[in-house]
């Protein structure tokens, strides 16, 4: 495949992943625990590098995941001691991706992370980063980690979809009919740091949340049911990822600032002109009401 | 007889008050029982604490002689009509059909069958025209259809509801309790948190009065009585216009 | 970078001492509030008025940079509340929304000037995580000035804050006009916001701003305590960060004055004497012993 190509398959990826987590994530009410986990995977990808002294892709997915619990299980402690849930959120996040910025900055380690790259992604250098797969051939090392994430979500969404609906809608109910709300919260949470630290290469921590939740909210303003939003919301990222890459090019500008720009416009679309919930219907319906 | 539910000793804390104290009560099946008592009383968290939604510092409880967690499949909840988010991509047959999520198991999707089941409990419930409706754009008294649908829908031995007539208009009002009565001559068993004192004789052939313990309990017609009343609320209460003695 | 004694350097820990004591302050209301957050996605959101600014004055122009990244600020609040109040999305996901985008647009803007001649020097980096010790005298000057503005804004209308926050149906029966409170709240927040942003970066702002508010809480439960003792924490903070920071070369600020912060957070956290977690333990201890006894003698009472 051409360099553009890989380029463009890693944002769809991407696009797809955060797509359909982040639909989860938006009914969830989760959008800045996202912010958070986004932000302490860093954390999470600095030690894991530290006590392997490598990077390679499962260590990095493995110390994301770490991180990405240890954040959700503080910002659940302090909230339970007392702390209001914003500001146990606030706390955590900047903490944890503070010490994980001074790692790197001091060269803990001769960490070969550059902060400049998490924070912004550098989806440049994947194309070049091969790794043999068996029956495909050469492959970004990248591309495999997202193949492999998307497939963790995809069954994880799919085979407990009933379950993710209800806990989502009403988590009280589920738990008096034995569903385990608390397992079920945990391994979400563990989702979206998988999904987190595989599109990180790509995006970079910020604009994985710019994935994460603005294709789901504008997806959320097309649909009342759950699939389409599913969908919808997948098929914005993807849109996202390719709109983003030609203004990137077209400006010769970050790829990952567009990306996430783009998410944004395609939301600004939707929010005027979805067909039930956008502004325009609305005020439609309100001069409809008024005659 | 012996007690469908059982409760001994229970206690329980929420935000450092202790709001249940030392709460013992049996009840019969097939009785359709209302829990009254005033605000902060601990009536929602009896509840809760009842089917371990919510901890408890002291005490145990049994349902037909099990405890909750082999009993669950036999209970019903139907929890207060405000903890849930109503802009949730969902129609009203979707929501009944949940309550037959632990009936369809795990990996699988519901069927034919089961969605039939909830077609079935909403027109119950007067509601079968309006299966494909959002259920944001139901009224407060149409949601609380739905979600009486979905508890009846699991078929369940043991019902608790939460308010279920709070804020709702009279049909819906009158619609829940003629199926709270039909559940009661199926010979299930229904508990009530209830708000509305002045229905409280009409509808209901047991009475729990609670206000962090049990101040009485039993039939109606025995224990309805001013002086619990007062007990109960003490002195905070008019009842008809007259203060309670 | 030059001893800490120098004459810049005195400036630069007087500036970071102000902001933080200022941070402290509109954190405590922030967090009465009940919206932290906020502050994080306001902080995001002025990136690209940052860069804007540069564009426009074609060099590094504070002056016209701060308006930038206010403009940029309030152009996102005004959008999350316009989000939130017409459409079904709710306040968590718009401020997801508004924070990643425009930071996105931040990133694209910073990456364009970067590559134009000249670009590398505009400093616009520092920005992302702060450097306090980039900050050339007048800078420092403009920071105290304004940072001692919130101060006195803070203190002048103690009264009316807390009105305000605590009792908002009262105040407004007193005459007190909810809506002015909140637009010189919003007013004050983007401020500190805009300044600080140099020293600590738009990624940390929040920190400075949610977590010395929540340690004062551990150590006293009068609004007034609170407030000084945030702007104290904040202040401390601000000046331990930088100082710290500076024993490196190029590390940025903005991380360290976090975990200047936090540290203090935990110890407020552990031992702090208006229910720190020492104190909560001994005090529950103290409360099972009573209620042991006190069942014992009900179980007397009933037994005879």
């Amino acid at each position: 495949m051409s360099y553009t190509g890989w380029i463009l398959l890693t944002a769809s990826l991407v696009g797809l992943s955060c797509g359909l987590v982040g639909v989860l994530l938006i009914l969830r009410r989760m959008a800045m625990m996202a912010d958070a986990i986004s932000h302490t995977v860093l954390l999470g990808i600095v030690v894991a590098y530290l006590v392997t002294q490598q990077l390679s892709g499962v260590h990095m997915l493995i110390g994301a995941t770490v991180a990405g619990l240890v954040t959700a299980l503080l910002i659940q402690w302090f909230h339970q001691v007392g702390v209001q849930q914003e500001a146990s959120i606030g706390i955590v996040f900047t903490t944890l991706f503070a010490i994980g910025v001074i790692l790197i900055a001091t060269k803990v380690g001769n960490a070969h992370l550059d902060v400049k790259h998490t924070l912004m992604g550098e989806i440049t250098f994947i194309p070049w980063e091969k790794v043999n797969v068996p029956l495909l051939g050469e492959i970004p090392e990248a591309v495999v980690i997202l193949l492999f994430v998307l497939l963790v979500v995809l069954f994880f969404v799919v085979a407990f979809y009933k379950e993710w609906k209800l806990t989502s809608f009403d988590p009280i109910f589920a738990a008096s009919i034995g569903i385990p709300v608390t397992l079920m919260h945990y391994v979400f949470m563990s989702l979206v740091s998988l999904t987190s630290v595989a599109a990180f290469d790509a995006v970079g921590a910020i604009m994985v949340i710019a994935m994460l939740i603005t294709p789901a909210a504008a997806a959320y303003l097309w649909t009342d049911k759950l699939y389409m939003m599913l969908i919808l919301s997948s098929l914005f990222g993807v849109l996202s990822a390719f709109m983003g890459y030609y203004g990137a090019v077209w400006l010769d500008t970050s790829i990952s600032g567009a990306m996430a720009f783009a998410t944004g416009i395609i939301f600004a679309i939707s929010f005027l002109i979805a067909p039930r919930y956008g502004i325009i219907a609305k005020c439609r319906k309100i001069q409809v009401a008024q005659d | 007889m012996l007690p469908v539910i059982s409760v001994n000793n229970l206690s329980a804390a929420y935000r450092k008050n202790q709001v249940l104290q030392d709460v013992d009560f049996q009840v019969e099946p097939g009785t359709l029982t209302s829990i009254v008592g005033p605000n902060g009383a601990g009536k929602s968290t009896l509840i809760k604490v009842m089917l371990n939604l919510h901890p408890r510092l002291s005490g145990d409880v049994s349902f037909m002689e099990m405890p909750y967690n082999k009993a669950k499949k036999h209970i019903g909840y139907v929890p207060q009509r405000g903890s849930v988010d109503w802009d949730f991509p969902t129609n009203a047959l979707d929501v009944v059909l949940m309550g037959l999520y632990g009936n369809v198991g795990w990996f699988k999707w519901p069927q034919k069958k089961h969605r039939e089941l909830a077609m079935q409990a909403l027109s119950e419930m007067g509601m079968a025209d309006y299966s494909n409706r959002q259920i944001s754009q139901l009224s407060g008294g149409q949601q609380q259809r739905v979600f009486l649908a979905r508890a009846l829908v699991q078929d369940a031995d043991i019902y608790f509801l939460d308010e279920p007539l709070a804020g709702v208009d009279a049909a819906t009002e009158r619609v829940i309790m003629d199926t709270l009565q039909q559940l009661k001559s199926r010979g299930r068993t229904v508990m009530v948190v209830h708000h509305d004192l002045q229905t409280v004789e009409d509808y209901f052939d047991h009475v729990l009065l609670l206000n962090r313990t049990v101040i009485a309990h039993g039939a109606t017609d025995k224990v309805f009585t001013n002086d619990h009343l007062y007990a109960t609320y003490g002195g905070t209460l008019r009842w008809m216009g007259e203060r309670v003695r | 970078m030059i001893g800490f004694l120098s004459y810049n350097a005195q400036w630069v820990l007087l500036s970071t001492l102000l902001l933080g004591m200022a941070s402290g302050l509109i954190g405590t209301l922030s967090y009465w509030k009940r919206q932290s957050l906020m502050s994080d996605t306001l902080s995001h959101a002025a990136l690209p008025g940052v860069i804007f600014g540069f564009l426009v004055a074609g060099s590094k122009n504070m002056p016209l940079m701060l308006i930038g990244a206010a403009i940029s600020a309030l152009l996102g609040a005004w959008l999350i509340s316009w989000i939130t109040s017409s459409t079904r999305v709710k306040e968590d996901a718009a401020m997801g929304i508004i924070l990643s985008v425009f930071f996105g647009l931040g990133i694209m803007l910073l990456t364009y000037v970067n590559r134009m001649p000249g670009g590398g020097q505009s400093g616009l980096d520092n920005f992302i995580f702060g450097q306090a010790a980039s900050m050339v005298s007048n800078d420092v000057k403009w920071l105290c000035v304004l940072a001692a503005v919130v101060i006195c804004i803070v203190g002048l209308l103690y009264k009316e804050w807390k009105l305000f926050l605590f009792d908002s149906a009262f105040a407004q029966g007193l005459g007190l006009s909810i809506r002015w409170m909140n637009a010189i709240y919003t007013a004050v927040l983007v401020l500190v916001i805009v300044i600080g942003i140099q020293a600590v970066g738009v990624i940390l702002m929040a920190a400075l701003l949610i977590i010395p508010a929540v340690s004062a809480r551990y150590w006293t439960q009068s609004f007034r305590l609170v407030l000084i003792l945030s702007a104290a924490i904040g202040g401390l903070s601000g000046m331990l960060g930088t100082f710290v920071s500076t024993l490196g070369s190029g590390w940025p600020t903005g991380p360290f004055i976090v975990i200047a912060a936090s540290s203090i957070f935990i110890v407020s956290l552990t031992f702090g004497t208006s229910k720190g977690l020492l104190v909560v333990y001994i005090q529950r201890q103290h409360q099972r012993k009573q209620v042991i006894i006190a069942a014992q003698q009900r179980r007397v009472e009933r037994g005879q």
